[in-house]
């Protein structure tokens, strides 16, 4: 019974603790960690703590190996997680930086995603009359009407295999609208001529998207004349001239959506009641920002939850390698601690130092798994068939601090598990029979 | 194998150390059969032998593009092809226009194609009968609760009805089920509606089709029916590209991303961890027991055999927790599949991640006793004995 009760609190005591780990936020968990350094310094129990876990530091190196099992484990959970993770927020970050609050779409009513919208010649006249948008030096409205449309287009790996590729056909004003698309290499396409730029990501991706080469879309040939970057999800489309794309791909008149640049990000409310108000427009208005941030939901909700299945499975596995670690270093030590005992150490100190060492070197599993992932995939470049757009969509692996900090707690949370039981060993080992323990 | 109660008795001579590795080499492998799951059922999608008797013909300009729908009586001419039919994108989404469903207008044909599936002979009468009959696949008609008369609404975010809203009413004419029990197939999960109606009540389509589906009569003759389909629309506006509906699944899982490196890469960082884990686990093991060896030595075993029987100790080790944990992944596989509610879809342990899964194990097993199993064969009686 009494065994029970001890299991039970020990348990309950993981429970609040990971929950607590996962939900206080940093600064919390700071003032906790001065205050515990100040419990070390400044009262008995923890100078006692203090010095008992010199020792058990201080012997570390005897036990290379078996230690290493902690460190190596954990960063193994570690790196995974991380990796994971880095492919939401980087795809995440590329297309929310796509947008911004003070542009907006404006798309067909009811209409999932650009490709499928279709706007006539009138309604693209009209939404650039509404309120709120932008001028340029000339007077004129930064309205972008825009054609979206999909290309086969052979793939960079060899395989002879086609991939789909987005294509938006633009106007003058598309560069006006978005200044951070720029030309890196070549030049702009010419209006009336079958010309194209792709972006970086999209030549990444495709064969034959180099300045000066010439590409075939269907049975039409296109001549790449310049490569732009953008830094988010436009770079892995190709763009040409609206008017051109739309006899090729035989839309008349028509757009798919038209984008504007509002005077500033609170004209929104006003541009939208001004189109929903106009009886000739059935269309649904978003800020980009909020309309490609949308579409990253989805696919990092997914990630996430397989980042944290698969980083779950793991870390109980490296929970056990280091609960078996940490029972066979407190068994090598038990005449150690014994002694300690002995000679009047308490038992809170030896519960804490044991903790502390298992939680060192979990801490060292996190910063060398955080590191792993950091130098093998940060701004390694990945692509996917991304919901919302009909061709792939190239970013890169971000391991951003915020992650490098989220596997760190995932170390210290497994150290804190690994460890406790073996430290709570440790305190009730009986001192004689250690003593006499060979 | 008369040994084994040797082995069994040295592996448990530690409950607690034995026990918590086991778990450890369990996790591992519950890990690597979900893993494989995954990975396998990507690379095997659309590689069923109809898969490679069926070919899909689409815009050569790309997917989104349509296709006359008078291209079907010139495919059925084509030597070699046994039917053909036809099939639109309809974009639908039931309650809520972001909850899609997929959902094509389809030609009268178009289930036929499919033997893998099937609808009752009086089910399909009735579709064929209600100009707004749906078909509808079971896993979705279990997911909403939806019977076989109901009214079925829906939104489609591509195309307007005639009367220039996006909602659309069907009646549900018919369930899709697998032909064989326990199958799961992609039609189980989509809504088919007569392509008639579809064209009809849409201003936008005028007689256009999104792609056509051709099963040939004989699969090694796929190739040149499809260079054949393609060539009757060669040099006209709306070229053709026609694939076997392998190959077509296969690229479009290749542009959904590499699986298969992302799976490999976790699980060579698993098995690196398991590895090193399980290794200084046998290590001690062996180290502890050297006292014990040299006793098994003296009494007249060889070192060859005390080299056995530390290999074995460790290949038993993994394969203990391995095969447990193998079983564990393919009894949560479905348990998962089922309480998502058809939301996750957990593809069974096969028979080829359950043989990757005990080479690998029985490969572990020797790469980490190896040397403990060398040091225990070296081992010099008098020394050992006398605790040097």
């Amino acid at each position: 019974m009494k065994t029970f009760l001890r299991g039970l609190t020990l348990a309950i005591v993981v429970l609040l603790s990971i929950v607590a780990w996962t939900v206080l936020p940093w600064p919390v968990l700071l003032v906790m960690a001065v205050l515990f350094f100040l419990w070390t310094r400044f009262t008995r129990i923890g100078r006692q703590a203090g010095s008992a876990t010199g020792v058990g530091i201080s012997t570390l190196p005897q036990r290379v190996g078996s230690s290493s099992v902690v460190v190596v484990g954990i960063a193994g959970v570690v790196a995974v997680l991380v990796s994971l993770l880095a492919m939401g927020v980087g795809y995440r970050e590329t297309l929310s930086k796509s947008g911004s609050a003070d542009t907006a779409i404006v798309m067909r009513g009811g209409s999932a995603s650009e490709v499928s919208s279709v706007l006539d010649h009138a309604s693209v006249t009209a939404i650039a009359e509404a309120p709120g948008i932008a001028r340029d030096a000339a007077g004129k409205p930064i309205a972008s009407p825009e054609l979206v449309v999909a290309a086969n287009l052979p793939l960079k790996d060899g395989s002879g295999d086609d991939g789909s590729v987005q294509v938006r056909g633009v106007g003058d004003e598309a560069w006006t609208l978005r200044p951070d698309v720029k030309i890196v290499a070549g030049r702009k396409f010419k209006p009336g001529l079958r010309e194209l730029v792709a972006g970086k990501g999209a030549q990444r991706q495709f064969a034959g998207l180099e300045p000066g080469h010439e590409i075939k879309l269907g049975s039409q040939t296109w001549t790449v004349v310049g490569i732009f970057d953008s830094g988010n999800a436009l770079g892995s489309e190709l763009w040409g001239d609206a008017d051109i794309i739309a006899s090729a791909y035989r839309r008349g008149s028509s757009r798919t959506s038209v984008f504007v640049r509002l005077t500033d990000a609170r004209a929104f409310d006003a541009f939208k009641a001004a189109l929903a108000g106009d009886p000739r427009l059935q269309v649904d208005v978003d800020t980009t920002l909020h309309y490609f941030s949308k579409q990253s939901e989805g696919f990092t909700k997914v990630i996430s939850i397989i980042g944290m299945i698969v980083g779950g499975i793991m870390g109980i596995g490296a929970i056990f390698g280091a609960l078996n670690t940490m029972f066979a270093a407190v068994a090598a030590r038990a005449r150690e601690i014994a002694t300690l005992r002995a000679i009047g150490f308490r038992g809170p100190p030896v519960v804490v130092a044991v903790m502390l060492e298992t939680m060192l070197l979990a801490a060292l599993g996190g910063l060398l798994g955080g590191l792993i992932a950091w130098a093998l995939f940060n701004g390694y470049s990945a692509s996917t068939l991304a919901q919302g757009t009909v061709g792939s969509l190239n970013f890169e692996l971000r391991v951003t601090p915020a992650l490098l900090w989220t596997g760190l707690k995932w170390a210290l949370a497994i150290g804190f598990i690994g460890g406790l039981f073996p430290a709570v060993r440790a305190a009730r080992l009986p001192v004689t029979t250690a003593l006499r323990e060979s | 194998m008369k040994y084994l109660h040797l082995i069994w008795a040295a592996l448990f001579r530690r409950k607690t150390r034995t026990i918590l590795t086991l778990v450890s080499i369990l996790t591992a492998f519950l890990l690597f059969g979900m893993l494989d799951g995954v990975r396998t059922s990507f690379a095997n999608v659309g590689k069923s032998a109809a898969g490679a008797k069926r070919l899909q013909t689409g815009s050569k300009l790309s997917f989104i593009e349509t296709l006359p729908q008078s291209l079907q009586a010139r495919i059925a001419q084509v030597p070699g092809v046994k039917d053909v039919a036809y099939a639109n994108w309809f974009g639908g989404a039931y309650q809520d226009p972001h909850n899609q469903v997929f959902s094509f207008a389809v030609s009268p044909n178009y289930i036929d194609q499919y033997p893998e599936v099937s609808v009752t002979p009086a089910e399909r009468k009735a579709f064929d009968a209600t100009r707004t009959g749906v078909l509808v696949g079971d896993t979705l008609a279990k997911k909403y609760h939806w019977k076989v008369g109901d009214k079925l609404p829906l939104q489609s975010n591509i195309f307007p009805n005639r009367d220039g809203s996006k909602n659309w009413s069907f009646d549900i004419a018919g369930i899709i089920r697998a032909t064989k029990p326990d199958d799961k197939q992609f039609l189980q999960g989509v809504v088919l509606m007569h392509w008639k109606y579809f064209d009809e009540s849409n201003p936008y389509n005028r007689g256009q089709v999104g792609w056509y589906v051709t099963s040939v009569a004989d699969a090694s003759q796929s190739d040149r029916v499809a260079r054949a389909i393609d060539a009757l629309s060669a040099n006209s506006d709306h070229e053709t590209k026609t694939m076997t509906e392998q190959a077509a699944m296969a690229s479009w899982m290749k542009q959904m991303g590499n699986i298969s490196f992302i799976v490999v890469s976790i699980m060579g960082a698993v098995f690196f961890t398991l590895l090193l884990l399980t290794g200084n686990t046998m290590a001690q093991a062996v180290r502890e027991r050297t006292s014990e060896l040299a006793v098994l030595k003296t009494i007249g075993f060889s070192s060859q055999a005390v080299l056995g029987l530390v290999l074995a100790e460790s290949v038993l080790l993994v394969l203990l927790g391995g095969v447990i944990g193998l079983g564990l992944a393919a009894m949560l596989g479905p348990i998962m599949s089922a309480g998502s509610g058809g939301m996750l879809n957990m593809p069974p342990v096969g028979a080829g991640s359950w043989a990757i899964g005990v080479g690998l194990m029985v490969a572990i097993g020797l790469l980490v006793g190896v040397l403990p199993a060398l040091r225990a064969m070296r081992l010099n009686i008098v020394d050992a004995l006398a605790g040097r």
